[in-house]
């Protein structure tokens, strides 16, 4: 931003806001109001009647106006789900950031860089719900003879016994974000490589004189050279993560014990009519974004000030 | 010199290897996809998608037996000829073949040396004469899923078979308005483009305004107002979904066109402004000072020199609204419902309420990213800039 405008672009005061006025109301009934009106909703009883206090039953635990907090902190399902996101985070972000830079560093060595490169970044063009389609064919389980399902003919040709990838307790949530990682490696890959440009050449060059093996260079000085872009996709990834819900919606319903917030959400409120336990699930997302909202706000602000 | 280059090569291999198989294990899945949706039903239900590329019934047994004398494609011998379907009717079944084969031709063993084969192996090369004769006229591929998932068919057979003997349900037509059929894709492409142009083009105006102020307009409280449109990016949708929905049932808006257009309208500016004004913002400076030394208003600042400058960054964020407008489900879920399915409000319930459907979801899913495919593969570059323009430059 420009930080000091020159005279000669004064206007009168009130164009600026005759420019803004369009997407400053937008913003404020599509975003702001609600997200104020969800904090509001999050404390009162389903109906909207009365304070969320007044849901308690005599002799049973109670939060008094958190009531609505008390289900999305203790019940069985928020911690299956909880437990869920949080696997899906350590997973899903450490697999597509470690990919992405996999890719980014050898692609950069083959002339075939950039239809390798559109290989993997294709899947970021399609919907969750056709990637749901496709690895819930790549999953599927028959319980016959005949495995239709790539995976499973795998599994059996080798010798082992076809598993019901998706209804498995212990494996279905990291069936889920394989679909994850296969749809935002592409995004990882794509700024990791952009960074991976901007390395100068002279640098890595004076290292390999001085001796130092490619290994040495690529721990030593490619990767603090690009740290703010790892920082960057990974806060955007956490936040992508945390928001999962088409993939869970599609594949499993969020059955199974596949259960993850956003999904939840979505039950409490069109499935169940529950707008006070679906609010509270909504403020404690936007309370676990609220850290990286405002690294991202940080960022933003060391970047204007480098200008 | 040359011995060096050739280590090089070498040394690359593993290289190679890691990053042709990573490709490959992106790609096949989609590819299964794409070849199961093209193949008749019975065959997706009973063999992998991966058998296409085996050989049919019987080629081996053919090979060994009886492609020495009657040849690969069974003409060679003009008074026997195996791709006469007339000639083949009467051997279609192990039963006539066998005999024939274990019979003297001119005094000679029909086989030759060759020992007679065995009943198995005769079943095999009969229905192998079948494909080859044309009598056996099933293919590997058909249209077939897609024009039952375009009409949005539900029976048990196939859309033009029911149409073509005349027992169709009774809401197809057996014309072009079955393309019009609420359960259809056909329906649901029209209703995702309906739902997806006006939700790109409307963020995209809005914000090149606010964009332009943000940039070349001088007023209090800009740094603040312009930090604070950073911290509602990362807004998630499901905060405002519960009091946009009440809002919407008070003002008529739940299953309409226009509620889902506001929506994404409101969601995507935060991103659009940023995006516009960080590109608008780099633009040289002395352009802009000269244009209003010359007498130039802001307005005419902003039309014949901001917007035209800025194309190449309107192209990128049109195509990233576009994209995310086009692949949601949960916004089409919750303002639009069943009203006016769009295509991934459709394949959801499809993939719900079919269970193994798989002709029809194949062909839905493709249905689904056609668009979003061609988008993709021809405007790359864009594509790639928008996304780079977002998370990393500044």
């Amino acid at each position: 931003m420009a930080n000091s405008t020159p005279g000669i672009m004064r206007q009168k005061p009130i164009t600026p806001w005759m420019y803004l006025l369009p997407a400053l109301i937008i913003m404020t009934v599509f975003i702001v109001y609600p997200g104020i009106n969800t904090v509001y909703l999050s404390l009162r009883n389903p109906e909207n009647t009365d304070w969320a206090g007044a849901r308690c039953i005599e002799g049973q635990p109670c939060w008094g106006i958190f009531e609505n907090y008390r289900y999305a902190f203790t019940s069985t399902v928020m911690q299956t789900a909880f437990r869920n996101n949080l696997i899906w985070i350590i997973i899903m972000v450490s697999g597509t950031v470690a990919l992405g830079l996999l890719i980014a560093v050898l692609a950069d060595k083959v002339k075939y860089e950039s239809v390798a490169k559109s290989i993997i970044f294709l899947p970021m063009a399609i919907s969750f719900v056709g990637a749901g389609v496709i690895w819930k064919f790549v999953y599927n389980y028959g319980s016959g003879q005949v495995q239709i399902g790539l995976l499973n003919a795998v599994v059996t040709a080798l010798g082992g016994q076809p598993v019901s990838w998706l209804t498995e307790p212990r494996v279905n949530t990291i069936a889920l974000i394989v679909v994850g990682i296969w749809m935002w490696t592409g995004f990882c890959m794509t700024n990791l490589a952009a960074a991976l440009k901007g390395v100068s050449d002279e640098i890595l060059e004076a290292a390999r004189v001085d001796g130092a093996n490619e290994w040495q260079v690529f721990w030593k000085i490619t990767i603090p050279q690009i740290m703010p872009t790892i920082v960057v996709v990974v806060t955007t990834m956490v936040i992508n993560v945390l928001k999962i819900f088409d993939i869970v919606y599609v594949m499993t319903g969020g059955n199974y014990g596949t259960e993850v917030i956003a999904n939840r959400m979505y039950v409490e409120m069109y499935k169940n009519y529950d707008p006070g336990r679906a609010s509270a699930i909504a403020v404690l997302l936007i309370i676990i974004i609220i850290p990286f909202m405002i690294m991202n706000i940080r960022r933003f602000q060391k970047q204007e000030e480098m200008r | 010199m040359k011995k060096n280059a050739v280590s090089k090569r070498l040394s690359n291999l593993p290289v190679h290897v890691i990053l042709i198989l990573l490709c490959a294990i992106w790609l096949i899945p989609t590819i299964g996809l794409l070849i199961t949706s093209f193949r008749p039903v019975q065959d997706i239900n009973t063999t992998g998608w991966w058998t296409i590329f085996a050989k049919p019934q019987g080629y081996e047994e053919y090979q060994t037996y009886c492609a020495s004398c009657h040849g690969e494609d069974g003409s060679l011998i003009s008074s026997a000829d195996l791709s006469d379907a007339d000639l083949v009717q009467d051997y279609r079944r192990s039963i006539t073949l066998t005999p024939s084969l274990s019979r003297e031709i001119d005094g000679e063993p029909h086989m030759g040396d060759l020992p007679v084969p065995d009943e198995d192996t005769t079943a095999s090369i009969a229905a192998y004469m079948r494909k080859l004769s044309g009598i056996d006229t099933t293919t590997k591929f058909t249209l077939d899923n897609y024009i039952d998932a375009l009409t949005g068919y539900r029976g048990n057979k196939t859309y033009r078979a029911d149409c073509a003997s005349g027992t169709q349900s009774l809401d197809l037509h057996c014309d072009i308005r079955d393309l019009a059929n609420p359960r259809g894709m056909g329906r649901a492409f029209l209703n995702s483009l309906a739902v997806t142009i006006p939700s790109t083009i409307f963020p995209i105006l809005i914000s090149s305004f606010a964009a332009y102020a943000f940039s070349w307009m001088d007023f209090k409280g800009r740094q603040w107002l312009f930090a604070l449109l950073v911290g509602l990016q990362v807004v998630p949708l499901q905060m405002t979904l519960i009091p946009v929905s009440r809002l919407f049932a008070q003002l008529g808006l739940n299953g309409t066109f226009q509620g889902i257009w506001l929506f994404h309208t409101g969601f995507g500016l935060p991103y659009a402004i940023y995006m516009m004004r960080n590109f608008l913002g780099s633009l040289p400076r002395e352009l802009f000072e000269s244009a209003y030394l010359d007498g130039a208003s802001h307005w005419t600042a902003f039309t014949k020199l901001a917007i035209p400058l800025s194309v190449p960054a309107l192209a990128s964020l049109a195509i990233f609204q576009f994209l995310w407008v086009w692949n949601d489900l949960l916004v089409a879920l919750v303002f639009l419902g069943g009203e006016h399915p769009v295509l991934t409000y459709q394949i959801g319930n499809m993939v719900t309420s079919l269970g193994s459907g798989w002709h029809l979801l194949t062909a839905a899913a493709f249905i689904s990213m056609i668009l979003p495919m061609i988008i993709f593969f021809a405007l790359q570059k864009y594509f790639v800039r928008g996304l780079l323009a977002g998370s990393v430059k500044g």
